[in-house]
């Protein structure tokens, strides 16, 4: 197996149980395969991403990347976050340079391969732009075009779609999906969108909430690119939409009052529901 | 613009009538309490033609200068000691916060004892009142940084030396440079307080002159100049400096 994900639990805090957010999460990723993880806010599914790229620790358990365990965050697993998270004081091109720069990279190099990468994203025409000059669709185009850049097999991408209007995600979602062909990468996706996850996926892993947990895995065995409207694409929400329904009524029931009845089959009516996030 | 030259004009046409009516009809307070525009204003070009100001402002700004220059440097280093060893940052930075509300005026008497009655002294006293400001300008700037960057940097595998100079200074510059700005100010205090009290060239020491021959006019004067060096100063370095950095950084 390329990625392993062994015995992960992570607690906040001394109390052990009470804050428990991961508990005992396994999961085996192949090489060049695309999975997300979806699951109610709170499942810990951002956590277990920021576990996997070193930028978190594990309470319990370890993270075997290509025979070696991960111990920091590093070169070979590229992240991408919510916000694009890309250096103001930079123009487009030097950011896309940033961690070529950082492993030594020459200069004419450098910009030959940023180049290349910019061309995957369509933002040549604005390589010497200022990240503020940019729109938010951009912005996260030129965070995916860095984080190629640096060339790791591994991309780990913490709901990198979640801000932008939905016509700007539809589109990126199609790049990502070309780009993940042309460069075969392994791609860890977290989202809360189901229908993102199944257009995205080959393996769709449900997590359940508090503490979190792998609840189910779900392949999809769907010709690409897909497109949110497709039938199959719909069944497949649909199947993810009712396992997932009792956590989100679970997640509910903790953060309202006790005066507020939380009725039955109430959330995740519609295909393209994410989850309540935003009640 | 226009509207700002009006208002001037008035406040000093307003003086001038004060200063009239108690010369000619009041008499309520002694003729050195409050000077007249006409007469500072003929003062100040009385200075600049005997060249006393043009060299006091080269010699103060000298100083300045050189003092600010030396506190920037190890105010700095200072900064980023307090940031790389928590036990400096724990142990000195009550001390440092203590330090910088001290007085400018009251390092005079100390420094004057260290160097005596010369140059040294003044530059001491202007370093020492800005490089406090400037350490913990430096170390909050740094704290304050949005901690995403820091987070994206370490993915692609910035550290040490790297990660400072290409991540946490530029992140932080925008804060380091008002507290350069803020940094300047103390500096500029401080070489008046000096060159008050230690008399050797400068714009203090005809600031302190006039006071001795109760030259109002004078006082008033220097006061002016002091004003307008600082602002200009100000607006035209550091402003210019602040714009730019905030225009690039996507902060305007």
């Amino acid at each position: 197996m390329f990625l392993i994900i062994e015995n992960i639990s992570k607690n906040f805090g001394f109390d052990s149980k009470a804050n428990l957010v991961l508990d005992n999460v396994n999961l085996l990723i192949d090489k060049g395969e695309f999975v997300c993880l979806v699951g109610p806010s709170g499942c810990g599914k951002s956590t277990l991403l920021n576990i996997i790229a070193g930028l978190e620790s594990a309470s319990c358990g370890r993270i075997i990347l290509n025979g070696s365990v991960v111990r920091d965050a590093g070169i070979d697993r590229a992240v991408m976050f919510q916000e694009p998270a890309l250096f103001p004081w930079l123009t487009v091109i030097d950011n896309v340079e940033f961690g070529m720069k950082m492993a030594g990279i020459k200069r004419e190099e450098r910009k030959r391969r940023a180049m290349k990468y910019l061309k995957m994203v369509h933002l040549t025409k604005f390589k010497d732009s200022y990240i503020h000059q940019l729109s938010g669709g951009m912005r996260q185009r030129v965070a995916l075009a860095r984080a190629l850049a640096i060339n790791s097999e591994v991309l780990l991408m913490d709901e990198p779609f979640s801000a932008l209007d939905s016509q700007t995600r539809n589109i990126l979602q199609l790049e990502l999906q070309r780009i993940w062909i042309d460069t075969k990468k392994t791609i860890v996706f977290v989202t809360h969108n189901i229908e993102e996850a199944v257009v995205l996926a080959d393996r769709v892993v449900v997590m359940s909430t508090n503490p979190g947990r792998v609840r189910k895995e779900f392949k999809i065995e769907l010709s690409r690119p897909r497109i949110p409207e497709s039938p199959d694409v719909t069944y497949y929400v649909r199947k993810i939409t009712d396992e997932l329904r009792e956590e989100v009524e679970k997640v509910a029931r903790d953060e309202y009052d006790g005066g507020w009845n939380v009725e039955k089959d109430l959330f995740l009516s519609n295909a393209d529901s994410n989850m309540g996030i935003g009640l | 613009m226009l509207k700002k030259i009006y208002f001037y004009l008035m406040l000093i046409a307003i003086w001038e009538l004060v200063y009239k009516i108690n010369d000619d009809i009041l008499y309520a307070w002694a003729p050195y309490v409050l000077p007249s525009p006409i007469s500072v204003f003929a003062t100040i070009i009385g200075l600049l033609k005997s060249k006393i100001l043009l060299n006091a402002i080269l010699s103060s700004m000298r100083r300045l200068v050189i003092g600010y220059l030396i506190s920037v440097v190890i105010g700095s280093i200072v900064g980023f000691l307090m940031i790389r060893f928590k036990y400096i940052e724990e142990n000195f930075s009550s001390l440092i916060l203590g330090l910088q509300t001290l007085p400018n005026l009251a390092w005079v008497p100390f420094s004057i004892l260290w160097f005596g009655y010369n140059e040294s002294t003044i530059i001491f006293v202007i370093a020492v009142g800005s490089i406090f400001s400037i350490s913990l300008a430096v170390d909050s700037a740094i704290k304050n940084i949005n901690p995403i960057y820091l987070k994206a940097a370490k993915t692609m595998g910035a550290k040490g030396y790297k990660l400072y100079s290409n991540v946490i200074i530029p992140a932080a510059l925008p804060n380091i440079i008002a507290g350069l700005k803020e940094g300047w100010s103390f500096a500029w205090r401080g070489l008046i307080s000096g060159e008050m009290l230690v008399s050797v060239t400068g714009l203090g020491q005809i600031l302190s002159k006039g006071k001795d021959s109760s030259n109002i006019s004078q006082v008033v004067a220097v006061m002016l100049i002091i004003l307008s060096l600082g602002l200009v100063i100000d607006k035209f370095v550091f402003g210019r400096i602040e714009k730019s950095i905030r225009c690039r950084w996507g902060l305007m």
